[in-house]
């Protein structure tokens, strides 16, 4: 246990442990065990020591790519696909790159998948001690904030080429709708208010929903919306993998809602993937987008959102 | 300290300072069930908890001073997210942190000038009544590894044998939540007012629930278990107990802090401060 310390007495001082302190645990991780951290390897860390160039041990790890996250009617729909590459090599087909953070959120992550994992693992027990300590949970924002927070801590390790960054979203309770946030990796939060996606294939799955997607369709329609996206984001980037039909392996797909964090089961997602898919038999691009849409003073898909 | 006091007498004299303010407050009960571990114990604060989520299938229960014990719940909580963090969160038990707690609480009781006056449970619910554990830890840092009930606080000799007498392994929840009300009554010999619901804090370590399986009772569903209370006998033997302690209290050697709203007795003179 790296809180204790051993006086010089040769007695036991757990002085970290019960300081008042803060209720996060990743402050009480850099008192207390800072060699926990995933942002541990800075900028004099391994990737540097054998004087190679940085960002060529970046190039032999894993990355996850594709995640997107899309509103929907009372909530977030959050996808990602289950390819890791490293380089031109498929180093996992099943990968996991969407998690529940707790109850009323999820996190997807893109980037060095080791570290990725490592900063969803943190960030869910840093919620969870929150909620313990304090006998409630973050606000939605205070959870966004948070993350940013442990972006911003992973600076060092992104300068060394060791990039990763998250997409998070999450049940409003206030409100009562879903919100999702991106960020970059000096730990600026953005929020998004339709749809976002990250990571190698996220500018086609992004163009894919800009035309698929519409404001408040239930989650059913936005999961089908999801998956179009990351099927046309695997069609033209090598990094994220498509449906795997054969070995049934499909994206990973939750839904926050009021209901909380639900995932899909991988039945259930194979019936959305095999949807998709049998439409592509008929149309390989995908369906089609109307040229001309109906002309009325708020376009083809209904008001603006309000902001 | 001018005078040479013996390593005895210090001791002696830490030990008793601990036990007095022990006995003096109200008494918990931690009782085991089919549904799971049951929490009770009078509280009519709603901000101060006595009992506290520590884990998925661990929880904590103390009684004494609460800013002190308040610190061992965080320290405790710290300490569990860290080896779950560490290794995995099926590797943090009660076990572990019960020795924890014996480590920290022996090391306070031993350098520090006032032992810390509290006394706590650490339980854990297993996936059958058969993995239940409790275990006790006191303030000089003894742990002790119970079965079935743990009484801590107040006159625990009471309460215990009460419980002894009526306790049975397997009880359904409602069984095990009368038992454990009528052995707190058990300690009362004053005025009787009814026991609401407002004045209990209950909390249960829920067998069947997936993960985190701490749950507070308040509302319909401790409304419902203090209505099927056998024979609606009025448990206000509890309430009882405030007046008697609060009388006792003017006899306290050292001021309470006046922020324990919910915890022990009330300044002297001035029940109406507990509210």
């Amino acid at each position: 246990m790296g809180a204790d310390s051993y006086g010089s007495d040769g007695r036991w001082h757990p002085g970290t442990y019960l300081s008042p302190g803060t209720s996060s645990f990743t402050d009480f991780l850099a008192a207390a065990a800072p060699d926990l951290l995933p942002q541990a390897a800075g900028p004099a860390g391994p990737g540097s020591s054998d004087g190679a160039a940085p960002g060529s041990l970046a190039r032999d790890l894993p990355h996850g790519t594709t995640i997107v996250a899309a509103a929907c009617d009372g909530g977030v729909v959050m996808a990602g696909d289950r390819r890791a590459t490293a380089g031109n090599m498929i180093m996992q087909r099943d990968i996991d790159k969407v998690f529940r953070s707790d109850e009323f959120s999820a996190i997807g992550v893109a980037g060095v998948a080791g570290i990725g994992i490592e900063l969803v693992r943190l960030f869910q027990v840093e919620l969870e001690h929150y909620e313990k300590l304090e006998g409630h949970a973050l606000s939605l924002d205070g959870k966004a904030n948070r993350l940013a927070g442990l972006v911003r801590g992973n600076i060092g390790g992104a300068m060394q080429g060791l990039v990763v960054v998250p997409l998070f979203c999450g049940y409003d309770e206030d409100t009562g709708r879903g919100r999702i946030f991106s960020y970059d990796v000096a730990g600026g939060r953005y929020e998004e208010h339709r749809f976002y996606a990250i990571g190698s294939g996220s500018v086609f799955a992004r163009g894919s929903l800009k035309k698929l997607y519409q404001d408040s369709m239930p989650v059913e329609d936005t999961v089908l919306a999801c998956m179009q996206a990351l099927y046309d984001a695997a069609d033209d980037d090598t990094a994220t993998g498509g449906p795997d039909l054969t070995r049934r392996l499909y994206p990973v797909v939750a839904a926050v809602t009021a209901d909380g964090f639900e995932r899909l089961t991988d039945e259930a997602a194979g019936e959305y993937a095999r949807t998709v898919v049998e439409g592509r038999m008929a149309d390989p691009d995908g369906p089609p987008a109307p040229l001309r849409a109906a002309v009325t003073p708020n376009g083809s898909r209904g008001a603006l959102p309000s902001r | 300290m001018p005078f040479y006091v013996s390593p005895e007498q210090a001791m002696k004299d830490k030990a008793d300072y601990a036990r007095k303010a022990i006995t003096r407050i109200r008494s918990g009960v931690v009782i085991a069930c089919d549904a799971g571990i049951l929490f009770i114990a009078p509280n009519p604060s709603r901000a101060l908890r006595k009992f506290s989520e520590i884990y998925d299938r661990i929880a904590f229960a103390a009684v004494g001073r609460y800013n002190e014990f308040e610190n061992l719940r965080k320290a405790g909580v710290r300490f569990a997210d860290m080896t779950g963090f560490q290794y995995d969160r099926q590797d943090v038990t009660a076990r572990g942190l019960a020795n924890w707690y014996a480590q920290l609480l022996g090391t306070i009781f031993t350098d520090s000038n006032k032992p810390y006056e509290v006394e706590i449970v650490v339980a854990e619910v297993g996936k059958t009544a058969d993995d239940d554990q409790l275990y006790r830890i006191t303030f000089d840092g003894s742990v002790a590894d119970e079965h079935g009930f743990v009484v801590i606080g107040g006159q625990a000799d009471q309460v215990t044998a009460v419980l002894k007498d009526q306790y049975r392994d397997g009880m359904t929840l409602e069984g095990a939540f009368t038992v454990a009300i009528a052995a707190l009554g058990s300690q009362s010999n004053g005025e009787r007012q009814e026991v609401t619901a407002a004045q209990l804090e209950v909390a249960l370590l829920d067998r069947t629930r997936p993960h985190r399986t701490f749950r507070r009772l308040t509302g319909a569903r401790l409304e419902a278990l203090l209505a099927g209370v056998i024979g609606g006998r009025r448990t206000e033997a509890i309430a009882g107990q405030q007046a008697d302690q609060a009388a006792e209290s003017a006899d306290a050697p050292d001021d309470e802090s006046a922020g324990e709203a919910g915890e022990t007795e009330g300044a002297p003179g001035t029940p109406e401060s507990t509210n």
